[in-house]
């Protein structure tokens, strides 16, 4: 294998207020290797990845590329010099089709676009690394793995020859992980430079060829894939100390009272379609349901429905005995129905307030928070600190804005604010994207301790292992109905869950019942 | 060949932050440059620039009576500014401040018109009553259509002020033309009971108070209120504000009613404080530069106060100019245009960073 290097940056350094970001970070990156990046929550590997990609400029520190030294003015610079990069929050439009996201930003700007010509190459690009995607679909009609796939191929569209990959198998079911891995070995042998970021070691130890760990903005150490093992790099991020391991429940509490029930509930997507088609679950107190699924099989609308946020078309819902078939999302979180959306920046948070007044979100309309007619912001700036505390959350200041935090504390912060108090139901869809492994294992136990605590939970997740280590009873959702349910789920049904997940109902119920 | 393309010397690069001093030197810095670039125009037009300064200081700031007169054009402009702010607050674009202060000024004069009284408090009274209604309505009718079609609002307002206007014009050149007014269009002065007292015999009027309660109550209840905590959420992100079940459709059509009753009721003090009836002249682009004083202001509703005092002294400094200095009122349009030009030029450094590097190669 050549050992050119494609990249070389030294010393970079990058402070936000006080916080460094990146503090003398050495990275390189040469043809046909993956390097990995691996680091705590807010350790500054996006941080470094946006400078490498032009977003952000160094306050100190040079990039070369092949040697020569560059200094990009915006990410239009990185592109036109060969490197793209997939965000952790990619953004494409979604009202375009694929093809129209390509031609965008194009760096050979054409007055006339070309749809023949683009829709040729892009078929091209995908048969070539296995990234199948229609051109011509409208984006909005696509998964999340879809679109993924759209974004590394936009970069391939761009010829981009170092592709970064910040977080792009969080959001991935296992399938679609094993098939990007495929894409990115493929890449490998032609001689791309690739950079992956993930908080799962596993997918890392698969991947790569070398790991580079940061902590606190700094480098901890660069190693080679082969020759660390998963408890060394575990240390490397955190420090000594290690990562405890979760208890999971022993204590097995029998399920109590039912409190969330829904019956045969539709509902309707954005787009008017029927996302959920008659479903029926039932939470109760000291109980975990899991729902697993590929995503876009309506568990969204799902989730959104019971949390009050989407009209239910028809069927009923009630919270132990009163209808809530039309309640509002306020009325819901006044019953304790806490909801964790997928979508942290565009529902969860509202990115350009700051840490307090996304604390009073959910929750500024009464007491403590409200008083009479304002906002207590004493009590929430309080009630804020705490929760920065007890939860971790790495953030410059209560009053910054929270776009800028890193994306697993973003996610914390929701987190922190939805399981802090008074809670009776909690809907979570994939509380764990983003997490370094600490903080996926505290928000375990915290869902763990909230079953105890007589909470019932609904878990949403792609993530099987999650899934089957906190669930006592799972279901598997398919095109908006659930394909039945497993008690004491385990590894043994893997396989049957499996089945389930594409449409294949094991007993009698759900899946090819009638349409009426 | 060098790859790395060119190396660069400018850096320019978006702020996280800004520093209150930061702020104030660069706002300092754009009106130097405004002035100093003025400068330079007046001299090439042969006119010595410092004297027309000193003429434009003079007219607006240095006497009892410029400083009136600068305060008379403030009530219109800082209330007008306020009106836009709030809806801006939301970020709901209403671009209609200005038909909405003459649908305000339109609605008192009718009042007057048909519903005379001698008691001056209940004549002021329902005059302000029913411009901020009007005006009221005017604006709430645009967030209607946005909050139920989503119709852009900038549109909507932006063609309702044509609409306005041509309604003004409708009445006072038709039947609510003064008939000793030998032909001119302006509706008879209005009664001593429907007027807004002045004061030291200057022209600046009893609207001042209105101005700076609007400010008072805007800043306690956008500020601090728990409403005006809901209304940013909703501009911000609207999913975020169906999460914390906030009515956000209903905040548009109340925000732009709101803003248009403030703007409505600038309207009625210009009629019932300044001018004293109805003619076409008196909406002059208030609600125009008000856009621009609310985004210098950055929405704050004690510093629209301020801006807007300093737009009014530019305005009557500009007078000033036109008739001591015999200079053309476009002379006054482009030099007050360059003043704008560095202030808003200004705000790309509040947002942007650019710094400088050399470097050995
Ligand atoms: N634009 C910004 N303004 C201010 N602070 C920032 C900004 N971007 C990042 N930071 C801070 O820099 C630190 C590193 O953030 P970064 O996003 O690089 O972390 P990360 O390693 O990608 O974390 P995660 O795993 O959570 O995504 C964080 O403390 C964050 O708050
Ligand atoms: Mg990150």
């Amino acid at each position: 294998m050549a050992e050119k290097v494609l990249v070389n940056m030294r010393g970079i350094t990058k402070t936000f207020y006080d916080i460094k970001a990146n503090d003398d970070v050495d990275f390189d990156l040469k043809a046909g290797e993956v390097h990995a990046l691996l680091g705590e929550n807010g350790a500054g590997k996006s941080t470094l990845m946006s400078i490498l990609c032009g977003l952000y400029q160094p306050d100190e520190g040079t990039i070369e590329l092949e040697g020569h030294e560059v200094v990009f003015r915006s990410p239009k610079d990185a592109i036109a010099q060969g490197i793209g990069i997939v965000h952790q929050h990619f953004m494409l439009v979604p009202s375009l089709t694929v093809w129209e996201n390509m031609a965008l930003g194009s760096a050979e700007r054409d007055f006339i676009v070309k749809e023949n010509a683009t829709c040729a190459r892009i078929r091209e690009l995908s048969a070539r690394y296995g990234l199948d995607v229609d051109p011509l679909s409208p984006v909005w009609q696509l998964s999340i793995g879809e679109q993924q796939r759209v974004a590394i191929l936009r970069m391939l569209f761009h010829k981009a020859k170092i592709l970064i990959l910040d977080e792009p198998t969080s959001v991935l079911t296992p399938q679609e992980t094993e098939k990007l891995f495929e894409t990115v070995k493929h890449m490998k042998e032609e001689g791309f430079g690739i950079v992956f970021i993930s908080h799962k070691l596993k997918e890392v130890f698969e991947i790569s060829d070398r790991i580079t760990v940061l902590r606190r903005g700094r480098v901890v150490g660069t190693l080679s894939a082969r020759e660390v093992t998963a408890e060394k790099l575990a240390e490397m991020m955190v420090g000594s100390g290690g990562v405890g391991e979760i208890k999971v429940g022993v204590s097995r509490k029998p399920p109590g009272k039912p409190i969330l029930i829904a019956e045969e509930i539709r509902v309707r997507n954005d787009k008017g379609l029927v996302a959920v088609d008659g479903v029926s679950l039932t939470l109760r107190e000291n109980q975990i349901l899991g729902i697993a699924g590929v995503s876009g099989n309506g568990q969204g609308e799902l989730a959104e429905a019971l949390a009050g946020m989407r009209h239910i078309e028809r069927g009923r819902l009630y919270f132990t005995v009163e209808d809530v078939t039309s309640a509002s999302a306020r009325r819901m979180v006044d019953l304790g129905v806490k909801y964790i959306p997928a979508d942290r920046k565009g529902v969860g948070l509202v990115p350009n307030m700051n840490v307090a007044e996304n604390v009073a979100l959910r929750k500024y309309w009464r007491p403590p928070y409200r008083r009479g007619f304002f906002i207590d912001w004493d009590e929430v700036y309080r009630d804020s600190g705490y929760l920065i505390e007890s939860y971790d959350i790495l953030t410059p200041g209560i009053d910054v804005a929270v776009r800028m935090l890193s994306g697993g504390n973003q996610q914390k912060l929701i987190l922190a604010r939805e399981l802090s108090d008074n809670m009776k139901v909690v809907i979570a869809m994939h509380p764990t994207w983003g997490l370094d492994v600490k903080a996926t294992a505290f928000v375990r136990e915290k869902l763990l301790a909230a079953k105890e605590e007589g909470g019932a939970v609904l878990l949403i997740s792609e993530d099987l292992d999650e899934l089957l280590m906190l669930s006592d009873l799972l279901a598997v959702m398919y095109r908006g109905r659930l394909m039945g349910t497993i008690e004491a789920p385990d590894r043994s049904h893997i396989e049957k869950i499996g089945l389930m997940m594409a449409g294949i109902a094991s007993d009698g119920q759900g899946g090819k019942k009638e349409h009426d | 060949m060098d790859r790395g393309a060119k190396k660069s010397m400018i850096k320019i690069e978006k702020r996280f932050y800004i520093s209150k001093g930061q702020e104030l030197y660069i706002i300092l810095a754009s009106i130097i440059l405004a002035l100093l670039s003025g400068a330079l125009m007046l001299r090439l037009m042969g006119v010595n620039p410092w004297e027309a300064y000193g003429m434009m200081l003079k007219g607006s700031l240095s006497d009892f009576y410029g400083i009136s007169e600068t305060l008379a054009k403030t009530i219109p402009l800082a209330m007008c500014s306020l009106a836009v702010g709030l809806a801006f607050t939301m970020v709901v674009w209403n671009i209609g401040a200005e038909g909405q202060f003459v649908m305000g000024a339109l609605a008192c004069t009718a009042f007057v018109r048909y519903f005379y009284t001698d008691s001056a408090i209940v004549m002021l009274a329902s005059m302000t009553v029913t411009s901020s209604l009007a005006g009221g309505f005017w604006g709430a009718f645009a967030g209607f259509l946005k909050a139920r079609w989503n119709v852009n609002e900038i549109i909507t307002t932006l063609m309702m002020n044509y609409i306005a206007i041509l309604l003004l014009q409708y009445f006072v050149y038709g039947s609510w033309r003064d008939p000793t007014s030998l032909g001119f269009p302006m509706t008879p002065v209005f009664p001593e009971s429907a007027r807004l007292p002045q004061f030291f015999a200057s022209r600046v009027h009893a609207g001042l108070f209105f101005a700076l309660i609007v400010a008072l109550i805007l800043w306690i209840v956008v500020r601090k209120g728990v409403w005006g905590y809901e209304i940013r959420v909703s501009g911000q992100n609207p999913r975020a504000a169906d999460y914390a079940g906030i009515k956000s459709a209903r905040n548009v059509i109340l925000v732009m009613f709101l803003s248009g009753a403030i703007a409505g009721l600038a309207g009625m003090a210009e009629m019932a404080g300044l001018h004293r009836r109805l003619q076409p002249g008196f909406a002059v682009g208030y609600g125009y530069t008000a856009i621009i004083i609310a985004w210098l202001a950055r929405l704050h509703p004690f510093t629209i106060i301020f801006v807007s005092f300093f737009f009014g002294a530019l305005f009557v400094g500009g007078e000033n100019l036109q008739i001591a200095m015999r200079l053309p009122l476009s002379t006054v349009q482009i030099l007050q245009g360059l003043i704008l030009f560095f202030l808003l030029g200004g705000e790309f450094f509040r947002s942007y960073r650019i710094s400088l590097t050399f470097k050995k190669r």
